[in-house]
């Protein structure tokens, strides 16, 4: 799915990355705890997330993320925006609450766990 | 053996929204040195998840990391008050971080278990009222 097309389906605006719209994401996940996030996430590209401050920036970072979702009309800092566009990172922010974004994307088939195969293994 | 290149890094205790700089540096400096990518994730995890732990409960340290040949070394020291029972902090869910932390989104007891499972060692040395000493191994691929 590419991240235009959440933008879309989540009635979101970017708030930094617009140059990056285009590129394609394979999955997502959605969550207020950072420290769950970095436990049970693997090969995800999008965060849908509350949580406001900037270890979510941070955690997105380390754990190879493209796009980061935030819900509930929840809107970034300026030192988050920065942190973003330094790491070429999607921020959208969208006024819908964390289960009907993830409901939305999800049953528009961005998954949860299904990771992309690589090497056709 | 040849010497390994290193990085260090002072960590700040008195700032949270800080913490993790460190770990942000290291990844853009081994993504110079042309790792492969899943390493510089699991380095940089393991490191960030060190870093948040240095800054709830130590009031920040200092952190290497060192590029040897055939693997990554992290090594994170503070003067902070411990860990009393090592096997218990173990414990995934296990926290004693204030609500202050949890309302930032960490806290939930999974910081070390993390770091042990990003990594392919790691070796707790503490002593309550001293401080603490974690060293972590990240292999790399042959």
């Amino acid at each position: 799915m590419k991240i235009c097309t959440i933008r879309d389906l989540l009635d979101a605006h970017v708030i930094c990355g617009e140059e990056r719209l285009g590129d394609h994401v394979y999955s997502a996940c959605g969550s207020d705890m950072m420290s769950d996030v970095l436990a049970y996430v693997k090969d995800q590209a999008v965060l849908l997330t509350g949580l406001v401050n900037a270890q979510v920036v941070r955690t997105a970072e380390m754990m190879d993320m493209h796009c980061i979702v935030f819900v509930r009309s929840k809107q970034p800092t300026p030192d988050m925006i920065e942190l973003a566009e330094e790491s070429g990172m999607v921020l959208l922010a969208s006024d819908k609450r964390l289960y009907e974004a993830c409901g939305i994307l999800y049953s528009n088939g961005l998954v949860g766990n299904k990771v992309k195969k690589e090497n056709g293994v | 053996m040849s010497e390994g290149l290193s990085f260090h890094f002072d960590v700040d205790g008195e700032d949270f929204t800080s913490a993790g700089q460190a770990s942000v540096q290291v990844k853009k400096d081994l993504r110079r040195l042309g790792l492969d990518p899943e390493t510089i994730r699991r380095v940089s995890i393991a490191m960030y998840e060190g870093e948040i732990n240095m800054v709830i409960h130590a009031g920040g340290g200092h952190a290497e990391v060192r590029v040897e040949e055939d693997a990554i070394y992290i090594i994170l020291e503070d003067k902070g008050p411990g860990i009393a029972d090592i096997e218990q902090a173990m414990q995934a869910g296990f926290s004693t971080a204030p609500d202050t932390i949890r309302s930032l989104g960490f806290g939930a007891g999974m910081g070390l278990p993390n770091m042990k499972r990003y990594t392919d060692d790691m070796d707790i040395q503490s002593t309550v009222g001293v401080g603490t000493r974690i060293t972590m191994r990240v292999d790399l691929p042959r």
